[in-house]
């Protein structure tokens, strides 16, 4: 049966009071401000680093985000353990809340469908997401600039902006699987939990929960290579399930332009090639596409699931 | 004969194995007050939800001003307005954001917006919280903000799902008010209650529910004539002559039935208190008290449902 009237109408009214409800929402200035420091203690720690070698690196800024010093990670690791939290926080009441605050069915007795109500949610929580990096990305930038004195090159802000996007990417991920929790559960503390686990899961055990699998899937025997290199393939297939994994693959080949391959590399592969020569830009793009477009394909996915169960649900509670 | 606004035909609702409602059939007029009434769970809610497309039939059709709820949702929500049980407001915005936030998503032009919403909260007394937080609201407030809001937006038909329920009798007569204000504009008003007497001083016209059936539909005096047996209830206290007799012969007279304390209680078709009176002296009695009282929605709903679980048990 066709509907009549645009499911998009009233989206973009949802979006932004979503986004102006985030921005000044308690919950969220934690989060974000836990980001901020941890981000800055990420970055601090870099610069320290960094003044040892100055003058022997051509992408200094890039090296800003991706430098640790023990024990302190880098700024690149802590965004990959901490965006699913700000995404979590932005969206696992999204849909159950409105059943609590009683005000589902006011809104959806308003003329718009649904579907602009999962759509305006979700679209406001990558607007409050898009600022937030944005913000960050420059106070990182400026902050790269005074204290080393030096502007960042071309390359370097192509490929950091080519890192937001990734960021926004796995953010999404994120957000939508959060936005799906809330409208599986219609408890919120509910929701929220099983979205906790699931980040515990994706940033703690994963690794070692695909280093189990590839065991029992492809066990190696030590009188063939190839069972190895198969072992090898499975481990990272099932480790790329993950967002965390894509995410700082991703991370990886764009802010350290050296990196040359994501997965396995073969001697006779490595044949002519100048080891330690930085890849240009486009090369390194190229290298990321297939993970950033799973990411975009995992968000699109776990919405999708999101928008079925809203989609069926009863209005009334 | 005036327009009809809302017209459902056979409409029928079954969650897994149980029916909610059942083969229901209404036609609401223009300009009318239409009160559904019935116990809970009776599918009063359910069939509110399936007028406004919220949730769909799983048989049957409705129409709400011509339109199909499941067609053309956006066309049949932009001319109704809805205040459900229990309403919610975002409780950390003001009641002016809340109303703003609804008057955006029902496409109401930005230059009108204000205006609107300013005389709506005038309207439900209100004005003078208009900039304060919802969280600080009383149930009350909220229900009349929940109102300002179906004023806000303009609405031709006001759907109120249990608009006075856990209000205080102060609160409750105001909120009555105001729907009666609303129905002598021209809005046509359909409210579900089990509040009976509510549901008498301001309903035109009333269905009663009972496991998803309309049992009865029609005005108050027009049921209680089908279930009572008589529209107008005349108490006699009489001495010095057998009054019932007296009276039982008279044309109009339904039922006689003796009270406790020695009166009786006469049904009848009209006001016959004339006729009782005159019949009681004539018959050489000494008449101490007559008094007449319409038949309450009450007394129908008592008597109502007692006969159906009557009949149901035989």
């Amino acid at each position: 049966m066709q509907r009549k009237g645009s499911a998009l109408s009233g989206m973009s009214t949802i979006a932004w009071k979503e986004a102006a409800d985030h921005f000044s929402s308690a919950r969220f200035h934690f989060v974000m401000l836990l980001v901020l420091l941890t981000a800055f203690g990420g970055v601090y720690g870099a610069i320290g680093e960094i003044k040892n070698t100055i003058g022997q690196d051509p992408f200094l800024f890039l090296r800003l985000l991706t430098t640790s010093k023990q024990p302190v990670p880098s700024f690149v690791a802590f965004l990959g353990f901490m965006l699913p939290l700000v995404s979590i926080a932005l969206a696992f009441d999204g849909i159950n809340g409105e059943y609590g605050r009683r005000t589902m069915s006011r809104i959806l007795s308003q003329p718009i469908y649904r579907d602009a109500l999962l759509f305006g949610k979700f679209v406001g929580g990558m607007i409050v997401l898009t600022i937030s990096l944005l913000t960050l990305w420059l106070l990182v930038t400026g902050l790269g600039i005074l204290t080393l004195g030096l502007p960042p090159s071309g390359e370097e802000i192509a490929r950091g902006l080519c890192f937001l996007v990734a960021c926004l990417a796995y953010a999404g991920v994120w957000l939508a699987l959060s936005l799906f929790l809330s409208t599986v559960f219609r408890q919120a503390a509910t929701s929220a939990l099983a979205a906790l686990a699931l980040w515990l899961v994706f940033s703690i055990f994963w690794g070692m929960i695909a280093h189990a699998l590839t065991a029992a899937l492809a066990p190696i025997d030590p009188t063939d290579p190839m069972t190895l290199v198969n072992a090898v393939e499975w481990q990272t297939g099932l480790a790329r399930l993950s967002p965390n994994t894509l995410f700082s693959e991703t991370a990886s080949a764009l802010l350290n332009p050296q990196t040359r391959s994501l997965g396995l590399v073969f001697i006779n592969q490595l044949e002519g090639a100048i080891p330690g020569a930085p890849l240009p830009f486009s090369q390194s793009a190229l290298l990321v596409w297939p993970q950033l477009s799973g990411m975009v394909a995992a968000m699109l996915l776990i919405f999708t699931a999101a928008y079925v169960t809203f989609q069926r649900q009863e209005v009334r509670a | 004969m005036s327009d009809i606004v809302i017209e459902a035909r056979g409409l029928t609702k079954r969650y897994g194995g149980t029916i909610a409602v059942d083969g229901l059939d209404l036609n609401i007029e223009a300009g009318e007050v239409f009160g559904l009434l019935g116990p809970n769970g009776s599918g009063k809610t359910t069939t509110i939800l399936m007028l406004l497309g919220l949730t769909e039939p799983s048989s049957g059709t409705v129409s709400v001003l011509g339109h199909n709820p499941l067609r053309e949702p956006l066309m049949v929500k932009r001319e109704v307005g809805y205040l459900p049980d229990a309403i919610g407001f975002y409780d950390q915005l003001t009641a002016r954001e809340n109303l703003r936030y609804t008057a955006k998503l029902s496409g109401i032009p930005a230059a009108e917006r204000e205006k609107r919403i300013g005389e709506a909260l005038q309207r439900v007394r209100l004005a003078h919280v208009a900039d304060r937080r919802v969280k600080t609201f009383s149930r009350g407030m909220r229900q009349r903000l929940g109102l300002a809001e179906l004023v806000a937006k303009g609405s031709r038909i006001a759907i109120l799902d249990e608009p006075t329920s856990g209000l205080d009798p102060q609160s409750t007569q105001e909120l009555l008010e105001l729907i009666a204000s609303f129905a002598g504009e021209g809005m046509t008003v359909l409210l579900s209650s089990h509040l009976l007497a509510m549901v008498q001083s301001v309903c035109d016209r009333v269905a009663l529910f009972r496991d998803g059936k309309a049992g009865l539909i029609g005005t108050v005096p027009e049921i209680a004539g089908k279930v009572l047996g008589g529209v107008y209830v005349i108490d006699v206290e009489a001495e010095g002559a057998d009054a019932k007799s007296a009276v039982s012969g008279i044309e109009g007279v339904r039922g006689v039935t003796p009270r406790k304390g020695g009166g009786i209680q006469i049904d009848a078709d009209r006001d016959l208190r004339g006729e009782v009176a005159a019949a009681i002296v004539a018959a050489g009695g000494r008449l101490k008290g007559l008094s007449m009282s319409q038949s309450s929605l009450d007394d129908v709903y008592v008597r109502y449902f007692r006969t159906q679980e009557m009949a149901d048990a035989a």
